[in-house]
C-alpha cells in the first residue's frame, strides 16, 4: 500500500560504519593520507614506491592526518552541537539579523565591498594585479554565466569554454588580427555586442536540437562541441592562423566626446573594466533570478514534465538559459583577448570548462554571490600556493580542497537557499515523503 | 448539453508500439467523466495527449470546437485545460506556496482570489504554506497537485489517478473535493483504477482496454454492468 523501503536493508544501514559522521571521518582521513603520499619530496624514478616510502618516514603523514582529523572534528562539532550553539547565540543572531536584514546595512556592506574592490588593487604588486584580472576577474565572470546554465536551469554544460573561445576569436577577427580580414576593423569595445551576438547564435544552434533531449545527452553534446570548436580553431590555418593563434590584438580604448583613454599592458584599468562588466551582469542576473523566468528555470530543474504541464515552454526557457550563459562567456572572451593580446587554441582546453564548473559547484550552485566567491578563491589559491608548495603539487592541494568541500559542505561554500533544502531532502527517508497520512490527522481540516 | 472536449479516433505511438489505437470519447460542459482501465490500458497516454504533452499520430482533438491536437502543452494550458499528472509530480524543493505560484504561471501574476479558493478547498495546504513540498505526506502532495492545477483556473481539469497510493479515507476526501470543484463549474476528466469510487463520482464513464474504448455509458449503468463489476470492481463492490 505504501512505498516504504523494504525492511531488509534496515539492519545494514544501521551498522556503525554507515553512520554519516564515521563515513566523513574515513573520507577526510583518506584525503589526508593520499595527499600526504602524493605531495612532498619526489621519489626517485625507477624505484617504484620510493616516494611513498619517503613520505611515510617523516612527519608528513601524521600531520596531514591531524589536519584531516581536526577538520572533521570542527565540522562534526558544528553538526552535533550546532543547534545548541545556535540557541545559545540566539539573542546575538537576532541582533545580527536585525542589522544585516535592514537595507542600510546591505547598502553599506555593498559600498564597503566596492571600496575594497576599487581601493585595494592599486596597492598590489603588478603580478597580483595580473592575477586579479586574468584569473580572478575573468573567471568570476565565467562562473556567473555558467551558474545560469547549471545552477538555475539545471543543465550540465561541459563545453562552456567554447563560447569563451568564440568571444575571443570574434574579437581577434573584428580587430583585424586573423588571416581573414573583417569588413571594418573595430575597437574591442565594439566587439562586446558582436561577441554576444556570435555566442547567442552558436548557443541557439547548439541548444535548439540538443535541449529537446533529456539530461545527460546535453553533457555529452556540449563536451563534444567544446572540443570541436578548439580543434577547428587549431586546424583552420587560413582562417584562425591555426595553432599559432592571433597576435597583437589591440587593447581597449575610448575616443569619445573629447575623452581619450587607452588601456595598456597595465592590469589595473582592466580590473576596473571587469568590475563594471561584472556589476552590470550581476545586476541583470539578480533581476532575472527573481523574475518569472527565474521561477520557470527552477521548475524545469525540478521536474520538467510538471513544469511543462504548468505552462512553461520548457525548450524555450532552457534555450534562454543556455544562450545567456554562452554570451556571458563570450564577454569574458573579449576581455581576455584584448588584455593578453594573444590567443591560441591552447587557451581553450577542456580543463577550463571543468574548472569553471568546479568553481560553480565549490562556491554554491545557484547562488550568485557564492559562485563569485568560489571562482575568486579557487583562482587565487593556486597563485598563493606558488610560494609555499612545489609547482607540481599545486593542483593536488586544490583537488583535496574540492573533495573536502564536497564531504563537509556538499551544497557549496555559500549555497543558494533552495539548494540547501534540495540536499537536505536527501536525508529524509523515502517512506516519509510518500507515506499515507494518519486518517485522523487530516479529517479535521476538511 | 454541449461538448467541451471531443476526442476523435486518436492514435498515439511510442516508437513502434501503438498505445492508443483510435480512441474516441467526449466530455460535455459541467460533467465529470471517468476514464477507467487496467494498468497499461492507455489512460495516462490519453490524458497526456489531451494536455499536449504527447502528439497523436492521427485523429483529432477538439476543445470548444477548436482543433488542439499537436498544440504544445504550454499553449493548451492557456485555453484552460489544466493537468494533474500521474504521480503528483509536485516541485519537491519548492514550498507549497511556490508550487501554487507555478500553477498560475500562465498568468502574469497570481490572483489572490485563486489562492484563496485553493486554501479554502484545502485548509491543510494553508497550514503548510511554507513547508517544502517534498516533505508533505502523500495525501497532502495530491492536494497540492490538484491545488496547483486549480491555480491555472481551468475550465477542464484532467486528473490522473488522484487516489494512487492513498488510504481509503483520504481517497474519499479527495473525491469529495473533486465533486466540489465540479459543482463550482469546472469540467473534469478523471482517470482512475479505483473504478467503484470513480463511477460513484462521475456522470459518465468510458472503459479503455489496450488502447481501445470498449464500453461507454452513464456511470450508474456502468456501475451495475456485469462485465465492469467482474473486471474492475471485484470485492470493492460491497463497500458502499
Ligand atoms: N514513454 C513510453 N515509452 C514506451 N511505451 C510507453 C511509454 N509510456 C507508456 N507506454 C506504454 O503505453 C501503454 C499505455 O500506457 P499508459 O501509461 O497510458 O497506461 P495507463 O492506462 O495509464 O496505466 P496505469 O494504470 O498503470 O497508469 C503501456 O503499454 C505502456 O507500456
Ligand atoms: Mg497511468
Amino acid at each position: 500500500m505504501t512505498f516504504a523501503a523494504g525492511g531488509g536493508s534496515v539492519g545494514r544501514r544501521d551498522a556503525w560504519y554507515h553512520k554519516p559522521d564515521v563515513r566523513r571521518l574515513g573520507a577526510s582521513l583518506g584525503v589526508g593520507l593520499v595527499l600526504a603520499l602524493v605531495t612532498g619530496k619526489d621519489g626517485r624514478s625507477g624505484h617504484f614506491g620510493s616516494g611513498i616510502a619517503a613520505a611515510l618516514g617523516g612527519v608528513r603523514v601524521p600531520s596531514f592526518l591531524a589536519v584531516g582529523l581536526a577538520l572533521w572534528g570542527v565540522a562534526t562539532g558544528i553538526n552535533r552541537y550546532g543547534d545548541e550553539m545556535r540557541r545559545a547565540l540566539a539573542p546575538a543572531t537576532a541582533a545580527r539579523k536585525r542589522v544585516t536584514g535592514n537595507a542600510t546595512f546591505r547598502t553599506t556592506s555593498l559600498l564597503v565591498m566596492l571600496v575594497v574592490a576599487i581601493g585595494i588593487p592599486p596597492m598590489l604588486s603588478s603580478f597580483w594585479q595580473g592575477v586579479l584580472v586574468e584569473q580572478v576577474g575573468i573567471f568570476m565572470l565565467l562562473a556567473v554565466g555558467l551558474n545560469v546554465v547549471v545552477g538555475w536551469a539545471g543543465l550540465l554544460d561541459l563545453g562552456y569554454i567554447a563560447f569563451y573561445a568564440i568571444g575571443a576569436y570574434t574579437t581577434a577577427y573584428f580587430t583585424g588580427t586573423l588571416p581573414v580580414q573583417p569588413p571594418i576593423v573595430l575597437n574591442p569595445f565594439l566587439c562586446f555586442p558582436l561577441a554576444v551576438l556570435a555566442c547567442l547564435l552558436a548557443g541557439v544552434l547548439l541548444g535548439a536540437p540538443t535541449l529537446r533531449l533529456r539530461g545527460d545527452y546535453l553533457a555529452i553534446v556540449t563536451l563534444g562541441f567544446g572540443e570541436i570548436v578548439r580543434i577547428v580553431a587549431n586546424n583552420s590555418d587560413g582562417i584562425t592562423n591555426g595553432s599559432r593563434g592571433a597576435t597583437n590584438i589591440p587593447h581597449f580604448s575610448i575616443h569619445l566626446l573629447g575623452i581619450n583613454y587607452d588601456w595598456t599592458l597595465n592590469s589595473l584599468p582592466y580590473w576596473y573594466l571587469i568590475m563594471v562588466v561584472l556589476a552590470v551582469v550581476v545586476l541583470l542576473f539578480f533581476r532575472l533570478e527573481h523574475s518569472r523566468i527565474g521561477r520557470a528555470w527552477a521548475a524545469v530543474r525540478e521536474d520538467e514534465v510538471a513544469a511543462q504541464a504548468s505552462g512553461v515552454a520548457t525548450v524555450k526557457i532552457k534555450l534562454l538559459a543556455f544562450a545567456i550563459g554562452a554570451s556571458t562567456s563570450g564577454l569574458a572572451g573579449v576581455i581576455y583577448a584584448s588584455k593578453i593580446g594573444f590567443i591560441s587554441p591552447d587557451n581553450f582546453l577542456l580543463i577550463l570548462s571543468i574548472s569553471v564548473l568546479a568553481y560553480v559547484v565549490f562556491g554554491g550552485m545557484g547562488s550568485l554571490f557564492g559562485v563569485m566567491v568560489g571562482a575568486a578563491l579557487l583562482t587565487w589559491l593556486p597563485q598563493f600556493l606558488r610560494d609555499y608548495v612545489p609547482a607540481t603539487d599545486r593542483n593536488l592541494y586544490i583537488g583535496a580542497i574540492l573533495v573536502l568541500m564536497m564531504i563537509f559542505r556538499p551544497a557549496g561554500l555559500l549555497p543558494a537557499r533552495r539548494r540547501r533544502t534540495e540536499l537536505s531532502l536527501h536525508d529524509i527517508p523515502e517512506a516519509e515523503t510518500v507515506a499515507v497520512p494518519a486518517p485522523g490527522s487530516m479529517g479535521g481540516s476538511i | 448539453m454541449t461538448e467541451l472536449l471531443e476526442v476523435d479516433g486518436i492514435e498515439v505511438r511510442y516508437g513502434a508500439i501503438a498505445a492508443l489505437k483510435g480512441v474516441s470519447f467526449s466530455v460535455r460542459r459541467g460533467e465529470i467523466v471517468a476514464l477507467l482501465g487496467a494498468n497499461g490500458a492507455g489512460k495516462t497516454t490519453t490524458q497526456q495527449t489531451v494536455s499536449g504533452l504527447l502528439r497523436p499520430a492521427s485523429g483529432q482533438i477538439r476543445y470548444g470546437g477548436q482543433r488542439i491536437d499537436g498544440v504544445p502543452a504550454h499553449e493548451i494550458i492557456r485555453l484552460g485545460i489544466c493537468h494533474v499528472p500521474e504521480g503528483r509530480r509536485v516541485f519537491a524543493r519548492m514550498s507549497v506556496v511556490e508550487n501554487l505560484q507555478m500553477g498560475a504561471f500562465r498568468f502574469r501574476r497570481v490572483r489572490p482570489e485563486a489562492l484563496d479558493r485553493v486554501f479554502t478547498l484545502f485548509p491543510r495546504l494553508k497550514e503548510r504554506a511554507k513547508q517544502s513540498a517534498g516533505t508533505l505526506s502523500g495525501g497532502e502532495q495530491q492536494m497540492l497537485a490538484i491545488g496547483r492545477a486549480l491555480m491555472g483556473e481551468p475550465r477542464l481539469l484532467l486528473l490522473d489517478e488522484p487516489s494512487m497510493g492513498l488510504a481509503p479515507l483520504v481517497v474519499r476526501q479527495i473525491f469529495e473535493i473533486i465533486r466540489e470543484i465540479n459543482q463550482q463549474g469546472t469540467t473534469v476528466l478523471l482517470v482512475e483504477q479505483n473504478a467503484a469510487q470513480a463511477l460513484r463520482l462521475a456522470h459518465r464513464g468510458y472503459v479503455l482496454e489496450t488502447g481501445r474504448i470498449v464500453m461507454e455509458d452513464r456511470a450508474v449503468t456502468l456501475l451495475a454492468d456485469d462485465r465492469v463489476r467482474a473486471a474492475y470492481l471485484g470485492e470493492d463492490l460491497g463497500e458502499g
